[in-house]
């Protein structure tokens, strides 16, 4: 167990280091070097200061000694001043090293964020932060009402409810956030006045009133997802034999329900639920955008609209990061609540 | 100058009346396929159950609207009538005398047409993207799962990759104006391209090896018509210049095969692997078969249940990824009338209107609705076999 969980962490290790390398690359295209130089200097600046902008920031360097320098396996160069001739730093607002230090991102040293003047730690975080509430109350809706649904339409397959269900589940996996998120807003907001179609003062302190709508809008493509997966195993759970000895020794429909099947249905949607926090992230972005929430994938978009290189490295690094831990938590997870599953 | 208004029940009279060449292909096709199911395969299961009726239907609904778009729209998708910027559904355009049922949004367009030429955009690209991460899912899935081993590791290692990034990022990365200007969409349209001719070729190769007479037509053919689109798609040199795609959505196209195909080759590969324990498949290897011909024409027949369910499934999906790129504003051009963009626009001005956002979501939605509909009705069908 020990040496497949190292194993998937060195896969992990190295996914992570090959996507990183792509980010890297696509974000440093020479068009979007030349967005940013654009977006960082005043207006009509000539094609060559331009580029004299992005030698002094250091973005000519050799692509494979930035990455290196980002990553934090090879010290990072101080640019020099034009003016003066020496060392100084790449941005003032964030505190650069003026003498060549390892400092990347294996050393905590997520770079500077050009759009909002500041480090990207202290954007990135607290963005998190604010991502992770909204994921929490998400999860929180989630899981229970899809498991609910799962389970009452799984327990007796083909019935008037199991169909009611399915369809209803099969309608909300059709309903993407930017579809769910109008619809809601529309009635909640627009027509019954009881929400608010804006998340912004949520990051002031989170009411009913302002965070219903993101959370319902976020939850809802991945209730019907996770449902039928449930669905389906508990369906495969009823039929088999040890449900039917339950049965014929007397015991009521319900407490089988509950004391015998429900234990074994539940492991497939437990990876389930696992694996849709990628889809969720994406989710995420779209929410927050919508309602004005300003978190990871707000942030996010801010960085990738503004080419913010370093926030947006930041960005995708924390995102990959997030997809490869909960599959190693699904996989790892799956092995140890099925007891016939055992990893060599 | 003030506007006419007709009542509500006129707006959706006007409406049924609109699709009234959708409404007689519908009960063309549905009636034809209701008569003859008992002759037409799985296609005429689906007519056995409730739902699988509603899926095809819907399905079809959207496929005759983005056929007959030009007759069913009353105004171009793109023109602007001043007067009518917001007019609220029902509004008559003096002029013409027509009817905006829908309204108009905030540049003046008729929210009608526009939904109806947006469906042509989602009903072009969307399957064909689908098919085209079909091929490359396929033709690298069958190997992978067929030998194993190292060529097993490498493939799915660069699958997991893919999917490791998240959907969102990936398009932030790979469709912007920007990297229009390098040759990474062409490259890679160029390499995802060249899959269907491949998977062709080798198709036929090994089945009439044997027989020339074939073989050389077959072959032909697939090397005629897979480079003619290949020049129009990837070079944009058709030479009767009827193949053409705008750099914009070729780019789309790209990422979305790009993100799509490794999700086909799990699946492929998955089946592939329980498939090749089979005793037809023994048979096949004894027989001295080719392993290509083993893949091509033993294991993938008898994969087909799955994938047909996986490509319903896989084609709402894309609608959904499209629409995404829509709403980020992403690719498509800004006046484009796909529902992605219109649910965009129409989302930011929630507040003051809500008629231009209501007609894409729901368009969206009950498009996606009748593909998973479709594929719930078609999985039903295939279990009972």
């Amino acid at each position: 167990m020990l040496s497949f969980i190292l194993r998937r962490l060195g896969t992990m290790a190295l996914t992570m280091l090959c996507l990183t390398m792509v980010v890297f690359f696509l974000i440093n295209l020479d068009p979007n070097l030349k967005k940013l130089a654009i977006s960082q200097t005043e207006m009509h600046t000539s094609a060559e200061q331009l580029e004299s902008w992005l030698v002094n920031h250091g973005y000519r360097q050799n692509f494979f000694s930035r990455y290196a320098q980002w990553l934090g396996i090879v010290p990072k160069q101080p640019v020099t001043d034009p003016a003066t001739g020496k060392p100084a730093r790449r941005f003032a607002f964030c505190n650069d090293p003026v003498e060549p230090t390892f400092s990347g991102v294996l050393q905590g040293d997520f770079g500077c964020s050009t759009k909002f003047k500041t480090t990207v730690a202290s954007k990135l975080f607290p963005a998190l932060g604010a991502t992770g509430i909204l994921m929490f109350w998400v999860l929180v809706v989630m899981v229970p009402i899809s498991l609910l649904i799962g389970i009452l339409a799984g327990m007796r397959e083909g019935s008037r409810t199991d169909r009611t269900l399915s369809v209803a589940s099969i309608a909300s996996t059709a309903t993407p956030e930017y579809v769910s998120g109008v619809i809601f807003t529309v009635i909640f907001a627009s027509w019954l006045g009881l929400l608010n179609g804006s998340a912004a003062s949520a990051s002031r302190g989170i009411t009913f009133y302002n965070f219903t709508l993101p959370v319902m809008t976020l939850a809802i493509y991945g209730i019907g997802y996770i449902a039928r997966m449930t669905r389906a195993s508990m369906v495969e759970v009823m039929t088999q034999q040890y449900i039917r000895t339950a049965r014929l020794k007397g015991l009521a429909f319900g407490s089988v329900v509950v004391k015998h099947a429900l234990r074994n249905a539940l492991i497939a949607p437990f990876t389930v639920i696992m694996l849709q926090f990628p889809w969720l992230l994406t989710g995420v972005v779209i929410v927050e955008v919508m309602f004005r929430y300003q978190g990871f994938g707000y942030t996010l978009v801010e960085a990738a609209g503004n080419n913010d290189i370093d926030l947006l490295l930041g960005c995708s690094l924390v995102s990959v990061f997030i997809v490869l831990i909960t599959q190693l938590i699904s996989d790892v997870g799956y092995a140890f609540l099925n007891p016939r599953i055992r990893v060599q | 100058m003030q506007l006419e208004y007709i009542g509500a029940f006129d707006v959706v009279l006007g409406v049924l009346a609109r699709f009234w060449p959708v409404w007689i292909s519908l009960v063309l096709v549905m009636g034809a396929s209701f008569a003859y199911k008992k002759r037409l395969g799985l296609y005429g299961q689906l007519f056995d159950s409730s739902v699988g009726i509603v899926g095809v239907g819907i399905c079809l609904f959207w496929l005759f609207t983005a056929i007959f778009a030009s007759t069913v729209s009353p105004f171009n998708p793109l023109v602007q009538i001043p007067i009518m910027k917001d007019a609220l559904p029902g509004a008559v355009e003096p002029q013409s005398g027509l009817v905006y049922l829908f309204g108009g949004d905030k540049l003046a367009r008729d929210v009608f047409s526009r939904m109806v030429y947006g469906s042509q955009i989602v009903l072009i690209i969307a399957p064909a993207a689908t098919g085209f991460a079909l091929m490359v899912g396929i033709t690298l899935g069958l190997p992978a799962g067929y030998y194993g081993g190292r060529i097993d590791t490498v493939l799915s290692f660069l699958a997991n990759l893919v999917l490791a990034f998240p959907v969102i990022l990936l398009f932030y990365l790979l469709v912007t104006p920007g990297i229009m200007e390098t040759p990474i969409p062409y490259a890679m349209a160029g390499l995802f391209f060249l899959f269907p001719i491949i998977f062709f070729s080798v198709l036929f190769w090994t089945r009439y090896k044997k027989r020339p007479d074939r073989l050389y037509i077959l072959l032909g053919l697939t090397l005629i018509v897979g480079g003619w689109v290949y020049a129009g798609l990837v070079f944009d040199a058709d030479p009767f210049r009827i193949i053409h795609i705008d750099p914009n959505q070729l780019n789309i196209f790209v990422a979305v095969v790009f993100a799509s195909s490794p999700g086909v080759f799990r699946i492929v590969r998955g089946l592939v692997m329980d498939i090749k324990t089979r005793d037809y498949v023994a048979a096949a290897q004894t027989r001295g078969e080719s392993p290509w011909y083993i893949m091509l024409w033993e294991i993938l027949p008898n994969a087909r249940g799955p994938l047909i369910v996986d490509a319903c499934l896989r084609i709402g999906y894309t609608t959904i990824l499209l629409g995404t790129l829509g709403y980020f504003g992403l690719g498509l051009a800004p006046e484009s009338p796909d529902w992605g963009t219109a649910i965009k626009d129409a989302s930011r001005l929630l507040r003051s209107f809500i008629h231009p956002a209501l007609p894409p979501t729901i368009a969206l939605m009950s498009f996606v609705l009748g593909l998973n509909l479709l594929a719930d009705s078609l999985r039903e069908q295939s279990m009972k076999d």
